[in-house]
């Protein structure tokens, strides 16, 4: 993975610097509330329910057993024994207490992490396929463009003060796990003319209150070109981006007002003047960057050893497992594992600093020491050999990391809602709970098959409620928790919105809801049809007939 | 009179910014003087401007842009750009396109909510002169400067972005 020089360690010393004095002013009350609130939100800092929440960068998710186990020391030193990992390949502590900011700053720096622009009005964690490199349909690993745009936007002079925050993905697999379209900007790794390698850009895509699609500006962009276009959208938007009302200020209102036509117009105007300066990209910093990725040092092994097929036989649990957490790998003998965080009562995406521990030592001894969060709030190790799977898998069992459930109805993206979150409408955790306890059956949960059902505790959308075959989003009704839900949405290549079912729901009934709706679905699916393939065959009216029919 | 620094020092300043709700007639009221005039006022008192005795140089507020005044430009030693508020940020686009796109090699000025946290950043943007708010510390907006040794972008004070100089 990406390893700090010198320039990049002076830079994060700077910024932890540059916060601890502007912190030190805030306590001194030289510097107002509303003067420091962009500063600390651009170094992770928001003010939560109970305490300041901490958002920490993991760059396109990636983190080493070093990190790790710094992470585990932050859990138990700076807060009250866990973390959490968000919908955007980053980890949240609930609970430090604002004047330790900078010293937990500080140490993270001593491991190259930071919390810088994780929040903000500015350039987020740029984000991947959780299995960037190890993917069998990979066209090129995209986790090197991630590391050049990391750079590029850390500290960006000129887009410290966008309209709104504007995240970006890059997605290099034929299947997208990355939710690209779903981004402001949203780059797919593509083959041009001469099987040339480059980049196909939308843009204006994003959830939140106003759902979009991105819409592609450039179907091609040589590799050299990506920063001065990446620059020249920025620059149209932080100059055109509404700036008069909050909810309309992402760039997919812009978009949407301008026209993607006339929107791509200005773009290339910007671009002209920058496409061929200092900023375009070098031979040698594609390859700096991608040495960084290089392939690990696998050994010459074949597919399905007899370890591994004579423990699928004799333990079914073992089998079931691997079934749903065990993905393929690009190299002979190897398969990319998930550690799926939504054990029913646990929050989703909540690792204690025990289990941050020992993924720490179980990647240094099944995984090359590299670990990745998935935006769906999982962890992947991504390099391990199939003839220790097992072995993984007796040691993920006493960390009590075994959950099968990964891909299925009860692996719930869900944000950490009104429990913790100061936006949150509603809460969303005891809603996840109630679904997670309602389908508790593992074989029952394989029948119904793959399903993935979003929760999010208010119109933001952290839990990505609108790309949830099921989506459930927390709703104020004269000062009630109630839960709006919606059908059909999909973040993958196939990207759609769900629609809205109809009125909202009291937290009690929503597990009944959800449970008819995956009735409906077992009785009209075809053999193998997977809920969403169904649901975009039949429609969401048998849904609503029943879903209804039962409230009356 | 509202301090202005540059990057190393407090400075004189001998321009006064006119708001935009001032009138033509400050011009007969004050002779002699160094104005910096909204837009507006630069293009709608032309005549009264250039018989003015003083020196009139004009400042953009963020939700205008420098292709407005395209033709006059590289005739002005000096253009001012406004934040109205510090968490604007579209007058460093502003900056970067006098620079980048114009070519001015004149002076271009901070006016308005200009306060020391967003000071590094301005200067890589362009601007070289800051009239920073009646309430902050010149020496303590010096030393924001120095906030960073260097950054990794193509900027206007470091052209070369740090992967062309690694």
């Amino acid at each position: 993975m990406y390893r700090y020089d010198g320039y990049d360690h002076q830079m994060l010393a700077d910024r932890v610097a540059q916060f601890r004095d502007q912190t030190n002013r805030y306590i001194d009350g030289k510097l107002s509330e509303t003067e420091f609130l962009p500063l600390r939100l651009q170094n992770g800092l928001y003010v939560q329910r109970l305490a300041p929440m901490l958002r920490i960068a993991v760059p396109y998710g990636m983190l080493s057993s070093v990190q790790l186990r710094k992470l585990a020391y932050i859990a138990n030193h700076y807060d009250k024994g866990y973390a959490h990992f968000t919908t955007r390949q980053n980890i949240q502590y609930n609970w430090p207490a604002l004047v330790d900011v900078p010293d937990l700053l500080a140490d993270l720096a001593e491991v190259e992490m930071h919390a810088i622009q994780t929040s903000g009005n500015c350039i987020r964690n740029t984000t991947t396929d959780q299995f960037a490199g190890a993917a069998p349909d990979e066209l090129e690993d995209s986790r090197a463009y991630c590391e050049i745009i990391r750079q590029w936007s850390s500290f960006h002079p000129e887009f410290a003060y966008l309209p709104r925050k504007f995240k970006i993905a890059v997605c290099g697999t034929a299947n997208d796990q990355a939710a690209t379209q779903v981004h402001d900007i949203g780059i797919y790794i593509v083959k041009g003319d001469n099987d040339k390698i480059g980049f196909r850009i939308l843009v204006g895509g994003g959830l939140g209150r106003t759902p979009v699609i991105g819409k592609e500006i450039f179907d091609f962009v040589e590799k050299k070109h990506l920063l001065t276009a990446l620059e020249a959208i920025l620059r149209v938007y932080n100059r055109e981006g509404r700036r008069d009302n909050k909810y309309k200020a992402r760039i997919k209102i812009l978009v949407k007002e301008t026209g993607v036509e006339e929107f791509k117009k200005k773009v290339i105007e910007q671009w002209a003047l920058i496409k061929d300066s200092s900023l375009t990209l070098t031979d040698e910093e594609i390859d700096r960057c991608q040495k960084f990725f290089d392939a690990p040092n696998y050994q010459k092994l074949s597919n399905s050893p007899a370890q591994l097929t004579d423990k699928l036989q004799s333990n079914v649990l073992f089998a079931a497992w691997h079934s749903q957490n065990v993905n393929p790998h690009k190299i002979p003998g190897y398969s990319i594992v998930t550690v799926c965080f939504k054990q029913t009562g646990v929050a989703p995406g909540d690792v204690t600093d025990r289990q941050l521990e020992q993924l720490a030592d179980l990647s240094e001894q099944y995984s090359f020491g590299e670990i990745r969060i998935s935006h769906k709030q999982n962890i992947v190790m991504a390099d391990v050999r199939q003839d220790q799977l097992f072995e993984l898998w007796k040691a993920l069992e006493s960390g009590a990391m075994v959950s099968h459930n990964l891909g299925l109805l009860t692996d719930v993206i869900c944000c950490p809602g009104g429990d913790f979150c100061a936006l949150a409408n509603a809460k969303s955790i005891p809603i996840a709970e109630s679904i997670q306890r309602k389908f508790d059956d593992h074989e029952e949960l394989t029948n119904i098959g793959e399903m993935n059902l979003n929760i999010s505790g208010c119109m933001n959308a952290c839990g990505h409620h609108h790309v949830g075959n099921i989506g459930i989003l927390g709703v104020d009704k004269k000062g009630e928790e109630y839960y709006q839900v919606s059908l059909g949405g999909s973040s993958k290549n196939n990207a759609s919105l769900g629609k809205i079912i109809g009125p909202s729901f009291a937290q009690e009934e929503i597990s009944d809801v959800v449970e008819t709706i995956v009735g409906v679905y077992k009785d009209k699916r075809n053999d193998d049809e997977k809920f969403i393939d169904t649901y975009n065959r039949i429609g969401i009216n048998p849904f609503k007939e029943k879903v209804y029919a039962k409230a009356d | 009179m509202p301090k202005l620094i540059n990057r190393s020092a407090v400075i004189d300043n001998p321009w006064t910014v006119m708001k935009v709700s001032t009138g033509p007639e400050i011009l007969k009221v004050v002779p002699g003087k160094n104005f910096i005039v909204p837009l507006q006022f630069w293009r709608l008192y032309q005549e009264e401007l250039n018989e003015y005795d003083g020196n009139i140089t004009v400042w953009l507020d963020s939700n205008e842009n420098p292709e407005q005044i395209s033709g006059e430009i590289n005739s002005l030693s000096l253009i001012a750009l406004n934040f109205p508020v510090f968490s604007d940020g579209r007058s460093y686009t502003n900056a970067r396109e006098l620079r980048q796109k114009y070519a001015f090699k004149g002076e271009i000025r901070a006016i308005g909510d200009v306060l020391r946290d967003q000071l590094y950043y301005m200067a890589q943007c362009g601007f070289e002169t800051f009239e920073i708010r009646h309430d902050q510390e010149a020496e303590l907006c010096l030393n924001a400067f120095k906030d960073f040794k260097t950054g990794y972008q193509s900027t206007i004070t470091e052209p070369t972005p740090l992967f062309r100089r690694r």
